[in-house]
């Protein structure tokens, strides 16, 4: 394999963003020290929302961790040229995403300090305590699928490596499905329809990622995608929006289906505030609608439109975890069916939440850490998709 | 099976300290006050049966002794903590209003232990549900779990604790059935707080205590028992 | 492995410490040996009350005489009840010496307890 041209991110808009990453990770640490000093009193979360913004933002990192591999298994475990090209740069965002996502996590819990006691008292039972394996699980597993295709001598193990990630992702999405599929005490979770409703939108968010990353990879190298790579990279893209949305549209009518759960549905679509505002125009219009007409209008679909679907894409992504998560706690916990209840602790009542600035700070650190990891890898390593020289010839 | 052994062990020593009993109730007074060396057995299950007829609409004599007892600001913020709360109850059906105390419901089945991920969240042999605090992480899972939102984080940081009950700041907690008290043959401060008497506490696996026997002789509900969990918490008139 | 390396540096600042004149004059409380002798006491305590909390919290074995509260009944200041208050307290005057932090004491009181019982009846 020749190397054509060297990538050089020569931009001055590199470093800019770098510094810029650098400046929001500060603030992410400044808010961890705040929480860490003064409680989580500084926060939005109660008794009653007792996961907030930064489990939003966990949860969109780690979920979309899993689906930028999307790219990965497409290229190494169904043969796919144009895929395999991009693999290395897919499993750098995804172990980008995972340790962001898993820094806020971390972070975010009462007593951070103790976190060895995760590894040292380990409970089977528990959800949590999967997840801890699946996540180091996937690092590893990232780690060797990247040797096997950057160090000549192990690409003949690179096809097992990549059929490796490929499982592990879809076990690692299934538990991050499973925190809350489990979850009997709340109305808005305990369904099986979860672990695949969050594989399928892993596949649409991490697409939207990798495509972000690649177009600006493109752009600072001054290099365009070559037209037929980007239109089977967007249409892909397209069918997970509609994949997603369908198993979102089927949790929320089996919900409206089963009587015991009406009450929860008029909240959070028709009646709740804020919640049904985000999820109709945000995930909804913004998050689902917006992208498709960007990418399938017969006089759209272009890169520059096809950017913009993405970061409709990732728009709705929030929308759509905020509601489910802070939403989802927000509406009461029917420990009376059949009764209206009242009390000092919030029972029968919406519980407010307001998230604070330190929640969001926290939140967007980690997005800046997941930025600089990748930003930091591709420029020490090859990680940028070189065009498989074949492909030309088949055009 | 090392387990079962300790139990086994456990029953033995405890079948001596009854024979005790009756020989000696001295030495066995000494013991009792000076804590149970031999720790909870699980041959006993300690629970609650709560009258809801006994029980008053604004009455908060319970919640103000257990603030007391182990040292919660009392305050109701939704930051605050409550470990037992009044909750008023109105069928929507039929409009019949009642009033009862909802705490910890120390389950035999407890989802908050089955999704710690560290353990801390942990069930005595005798049924009672706690949080060691030692291990316990801050991840708030229990509380997503429990179905009777029985659970506080500690928000902010806290001086001057009880001696007898620890609680410290980014570490979740609940009723504790009292257990430094039950420990010492007493009985949660809750129970004794009542002008009514509407909360019994004893020994489930006591075919002769009070409650046992109650049990058996009136009409009670576990709350949620849909969810399977038997909580050791029982409610007469619902 | 962080267990064992701690337990060796402390061995080493304990044993260098028994003939350290610049030791921490420590307001012992009441005192008095109950356990075990004090250079004992001085190298094994924590290994005693991290052994001793599994099992007074998790199998309700409340062991009077290593039980924290104990400890804290007799080694509290007589002036002040504490064993925390002040930088010559029993466990801090130590603690700061060593630089080891003391973390018992974010859950639980440093206060004696027949003390705090008296002042919260008070109020």
């Amino acid at each position: 394999m020749s190397y054509t041209s060297p990538y050089e991110l020569k931009s001055p808009l590199y470093y800019l963003l770098i510094a810029l990453a650098l400046l929001v990770l500060c603030g992410g640490l400044l808010a961890v020290h705040e929480m860490e000093s003064q409680g989580h009193i500084i926060t939005g979360m109660n008794n009653q929302v007792v996961w907030g913004m930064p489990h939003v933002f966990a949860i969109f990192l780690i979920v979309a961790a899993s689906g930028v591999l999307n790219v990965s298994s497409i290229g190494s475990v169904f043969n796919k040229p144009d895929y395999k090209a991009r693999s290395p740069l897919a499993g750098l965002l995804s172990i980008a995403m995972l340790g962001g996502g898993l820094m806020v996590l971390m972070l975010d819990l009462g007593r951070p300090d103790r976190i060895i006691v995760a590894a040292t008292n380990y409970n089977p039972t528990s959800v949590f305590a999967w997840n801890i394996v699946l996540y180091s699980g996937m690092f590893a597993t990232v780690f060797v699928y990247l040797w096997t295709m950057m160090e000549r001598r192990m690409y003949p193990w690179s096809k097992a490596a990549g059929l490796a990630v490929f499982v592990w992702r879809f076990v690692l999405t299934t538990g991050t499905g499973l925190i809350f599929a489990f979850l009997v005490a709340r109305q808005a979770y305990a369904s099986a329809i979860l672990p695949p409703m969050f594989i399928i939108l892993s596949f649409a968010w991490g697409f939207a990622v990798f495509y972000l990353a690649q177009s600006a990879i493109y752009a600072w190298n001054g290099k365009t995608l070559e037209a037929h790579v980007q239109k089977r990279m967007s249409r892909l893209m397209g069918v997970f929006v509609i994949g997603a949305l369908y198993l979102v549209a089927t949790y929320h009518l089996t919900n409206l289906y089963f009587a015991r759960q009406t009450a929860f549905e008029h909240f959070i679509l028709l009646d709740g505030g804020v919640y049904p505002q985000l999820f109709w125009l945000g995930y909804i219009v913004i998050g689902n609608l917006l992208p498709l007409l960007l990418i399938f209008h017969p006089s759209l679909g272009k890169t520059k439109s096809v950017v913009g679907a993405s970061l409709a894409i990732i728009l709705g992504a929030f929308a759509l975890l905020y509601v489910f998560i802070i939403g989802g706690q927000a509406f009461p916990l029917d420990i009376f069916p059949g009764f209206e209840t009242s009390s000092a602790f919030g029972d029968g009542v919406i519980a407010s939440y307001r998230p604070s600035v330190f929640e969001v700070l926290l939140g967007l650190g980690s997005l800046a850490a997941a930025f600089l990891i990748t930003a930091i890898g591709i420029r020490v390593l090859n990680f940028v998709p070189r065009e498989v020289p074949q492909k030309v010839e088949h055009h | 099976m090392s387990e079962i052994d300790t139990q086994r062990r456990n029953f033995l020593k405890t079948s001596v300290g009854a024979a005790a009993v009756a020989i000696a109730p001295g030495i066995m007074l000494f013991d009792i006050a000076h804590g149970k060396p031999e720790g909870a057995s699980s041959k006993v299950r300690w629970g609650m049966l709560i009258d809801t007829a006994q029980c008053k609409t604004g009455c908060n004599e319970c919640v103000t002794a257990c603030n007391k007892e182990n040292g919660l600001s009392g305050g109701t913020a939704a930051t605050d903590s409550q470990w037992i709360r009044k909750i008023e109850i109105k069928d929507i059906s039929n409009g019949r209003e009642l009033s009862l105390p909802m705490m910890c419901q120390h389950c035999e089945h407890p989802p908050c232990v089955d999704v710690c991920p560290t353990n801390a969240s942990m069930k005595r042999a005798d049924g009672i549900v706690l949080v060691d605090k030692h291990r316990c992480i801050g991840c708030r899972y229990c509380m997503m779990a429990c179905p009777y939102k029985a659970r506080s984080f500690v928000h902010e940081p806290l001086h001057d604790q009880n001696p007898d009950v620890p609680r410290g700041k980014g570490t979740v907690e609940s009723c504790t059935l009292c257990v430094h008290r039950v420990d010492e043959g007493r009985q949660p401060a809750c129970v004794e707080s009542c002008p009514n008497k509407a909360i019994l506490f004893g020994d489930l696996n006591d075919a002769n205590s009070e409650i046992a026997v109650k049990v058996r002789a009136v009409a009670s509900v576990q709350i949620r028992a849909d969810l399977h969990l038997n909580p050791g918490v029982r409610y007469q008139g619902i | 492995m962080m267990k064992i390396l701690l337990s060796v540096l402390l061995f080493a600042s304990t044993s260098a410490w028994a003939a350290d004149s610049s030791a921490p004059k420590l307001d012992i409380g009441k005192g008095g040996q109950c356990v075990e002798d004090t250079q004992w006491m001085r190298k094994n305590h924590m290994h005693l009350l991290k052994h001793q909390r599994d099992e007074t919290l998790r199998k309700g074995i409340r062991d009077e005489k290593v039980s924290l509260k104990n400890c804290i009944e007799c080694h509290a200041s007589t002036k002040d009840d504490s064993v925390i208050a002040r930088d010559d307290s029993f466990c801090v005057g130590c603690h700061r010496y060593e630089a080891v932090k003391v973390d018992c004491f974010e859950c639980h009181s440093g206060t004696r307890k027949s003390a705090w019982l008296q002042q919260r009846n008070a109020k």
